[in-house]
């Protein structure tokens, strides 16, 4: 259960303040597909740092599953990232010189698992994304949809309960972009909370909920209706 | 996080970025052998002087005529000339029991010939004491005989360079050749041994030194050197010198007794110095390649700005990162620690075989201190940019690509 209340957030650029967020409220109940909608600038990337605890809001409070997460330190907002939060990325952001299978291992070594439990888990989760046999390949010699899938088993290997991801289809042609929508959201179906920051319409009317951002606000926040389909 | 995971991944990323990890390497082990290298010559000095001290012999001292000691006060009136030391003056220091040998010196340079062959060599006029008290051996015949010192013989004792100049690879015993203008028959020739302070026993000429005084034509004496009957008795035979030859010149201390561990403890102090000294100029070295790490660990953190930000989206802590990053300079300093020591132990391996007779020796400490004081110089300059990396706002690191 996400719950923002009254967020804030404002960056000093040169002698200008931009105000990135303004007083935004929202919640999200588990296993809600939320996509996040609006033209650059609006703030729909900001929203998604501070609920992956990324960035911190100037005012304004935030509970994840019932906890103030703006009173925990750095080692424990880091602990509830990697329990909680997996991100997918635009650019994938995966570490160029770690083959496939050791940049889904990554999260597992932070939280200290043991060496047989990784290997373990790492091949299955390689294998149910259909890229087991490019696990000891590095990103560079992967296509773009075989990236993000790498990405995405990073983000979920660690069965967390949010999903994030900005503009995962951005950089990726329709048909892999298509493929990487439907692993999204079947990781939905089977019970992650899956939020999206995305330009393109198509995309945001297959979510369940819709927000549209503009200017650091929520400008409108509308459930699925049979009309869009 | 596991020791084990922290020491993998740093592996990784040092063999993930060749030029930078071979620039570290470059500079730690550049460093580390120098420190190694530099105490190694200094050390080396040190045997090297010791060395040549006690190929002297043991428990000797050194009998020198006149003063070399300033004594202040205001200039004699009459001007104060040392007498001589002469062959009376050295037999007469035997009557001390502290003294066993006693080795009178009389030194000069005289044409050698036999047949056409003709040779300037040292002549060394000595008795047969000589030969136990400079631990001298024989390569053929035997040394000058025990006899009275006074006595002029004609025999003579060649260094073994001399010996193969002049008589090439025929046996000289027997033989008379000429030395100035008088005739010795050779007794023996002596085996190699090297230089000892100066003078190469292996061109050299022994003769008794009755026959060096009247070779010469003069009476004194080049210096006495005189070998204690024991460890403990070095002061008291110096004091039996003094006393003897102060006895015999009328109450004038004119002569100088230098004994051998006095100046072997003096050199031993001065190279220990040296050493220490250029120990720490090679210290500095290592701090120059810890500057440079720092500087390279910087540019690598600002390179890796989006995967340290990553790093953080998947869950690390800004001391996971710390930690990171620490590993990665020490694992760098330590490989470039022992690379350091091999680049020293190649160089004392080259010149012990450029050089045999100076001992190159790495003493043990300062392989330790070296492979030490790396590793924490890796460390502490390891500290800034790991820091920073550590301080990194995960949204500011992944937002740049």
């Amino acid at each position: 259960m996400i719950e923002l209340q009254g967020i804030s957030r404002k960056f000093q650029v040169g002698n200008e303040a931009v105000h990135a967020l303004r007083s935004v409220s929202l919640g999200v109940k588990p296993g809600g597909y939320l996509a996040v909608m609006g033209p650059s600038g609006s703030g729909k990337s900001t929203l998604l740092n501070i609920i992956g605890l990324l960035d911190r809001p100037d005012q304004g409070v935030y509970l994840l599953d019932e906890q103030n997460t703006t009173d925990l330190n750095d080692r424990q907002q880091a602990a509830v990232r990697r329990h909680k939060i997996g991100f997918v990325f635009q650019f994938f952001h995966l570490v160029p010189r770690l083959t496939a299978a050791e940049n889904v291992e990554l999260p597992l070594i932070l939280a200290g698992f043991d060496a047989d439990e990784r290997k373990q888990r790492v091949q299955n989760a390689l294998s149910a994304l259909g890229i087991a046999d490019r696990s000891r390949h590095r990103p560079d010699q992967l296509s773009g949809g075989q990236r993000q899938r790498v990405a995405i088993a990073r983000a979920t290997i660690m069965r967390p309960g949010i999903i994030l991801a900005d503009e995962p289809t951005g950089n990726l042609d329709r048909a892999s972009g298509r493929e990487v929508i439907d692993i999204l959201e079947n990781l939905n179906k089977q019970g992650m909370t899956l939020i999206m920051v995305t330009h393109d319409p198509e995309l945001g009317r297959r979510a369940s909920r819709r927000i549209q951002m503009i200017d650091g606000r929520i400008q409108s926040d509308k459930a699925q209706t049979h009309e869009d389909i | 996080m596991r020791t084990f995971d922290v020491v993998r991944f740093s592996f990784r990323s040092a063999t993930g970025f060749r030029t930078r990890t071979l620039l570290i390497l470059l500079a730690m082990a550049i460093g580390v052998g120098a420190v190694i290298m530099l105490t190694a010559l200094g050390e080396g000095a040190r045997l090297y002087v010791t060395r040549e001290f006690t190929s002297l012999g043991t428990h000797l001292l050194i009998v020198l005529p006149g003063r070399s000691e300033t004594t202040g006060g205001p200039p004699p009136l009459l001007g104060e000339t040392p007498r001589d030391l002469t062959l009376d003056d050295a037999l007469s220091l035997k009557h001390s029991s502290a003294i066993r040998r006693v080795a009178p010196i009389a030194i000069g340079s005289a044409p050698v010939s036999w047949q056409q062959r003709s040779r300037e060599v040292t002549i060394m006029g000595s008795t047969a004491e000589l030969f136990d008290i400079r631990q001298l051996s024989m390569a053929q015949g035997r040394f000058l005989p025990a006899g009275k010192p006074t006595l002029q013989t004609a025999v003579c004792v060649l260094g073994y360079k001399v010996k193969n100049e002049l008589f090439g690879n025929a046996s000289p015993l027997g033989k008379w050749l000429r030395i100035g203008g008088r005739r010795f028959r050779v007794i023996g020739v002596l085996t190699p041994k090297g230089q000892s302070l100066g003078t190469d026993m292996g061109d050299i000429a022994i003769i008794p030194v009755a026959s060096a005084q009247a070779l010469f034509n003069t009476s004194s004496l080049f210096r006495v050197i005189i070998q204690a009957s024991g460890r403990d008795s070095v002061a008291r035979a110096k004091k039996a010198v003094l006393d003897t030859i102060r006895d015999r010149h009328e109450g004038e201390d004119d002569v100088t007794v230098i004994t051998q561990d006095a100046l072997l403890s003096t050199f031993d102090r001065i190279f220990t110095a040296l050493t220490l000294t250029v120990a720490g100029i090679a210290a500095i070295s290592l701090a120059v390649a810890g500057i440079l790490i720092m500087n390279v660990m910087m540019i690598s953190v600002s390179q890796r700005t989006t995967e340290i930000g990553l790093m953080k989206a998947i869950g690390a802590s800004g001391g996971q990162v710390l930690r990171l990053f620490l590993s990665e300079s020490a694992v760098l300093s330590a490989i470039g620690a022992l690379l350091g020591v091999m680049l020293a132990l190649i160089g004392t391996w080259t010149s012990l075989r450029l050089y045999p007779d100076f001992p190159v020796t790495i003493p043990w400490w300062s392989l330790i201190a070296a492979i030490g004081v790396g590793m924490l110089t890796g460390l502490i300059f390891g500290v800034l940019p790991a820091r920073r990396a550590a301080g990194l706002e995960p949204v500011e690191a992944l937002s740049r690509r």
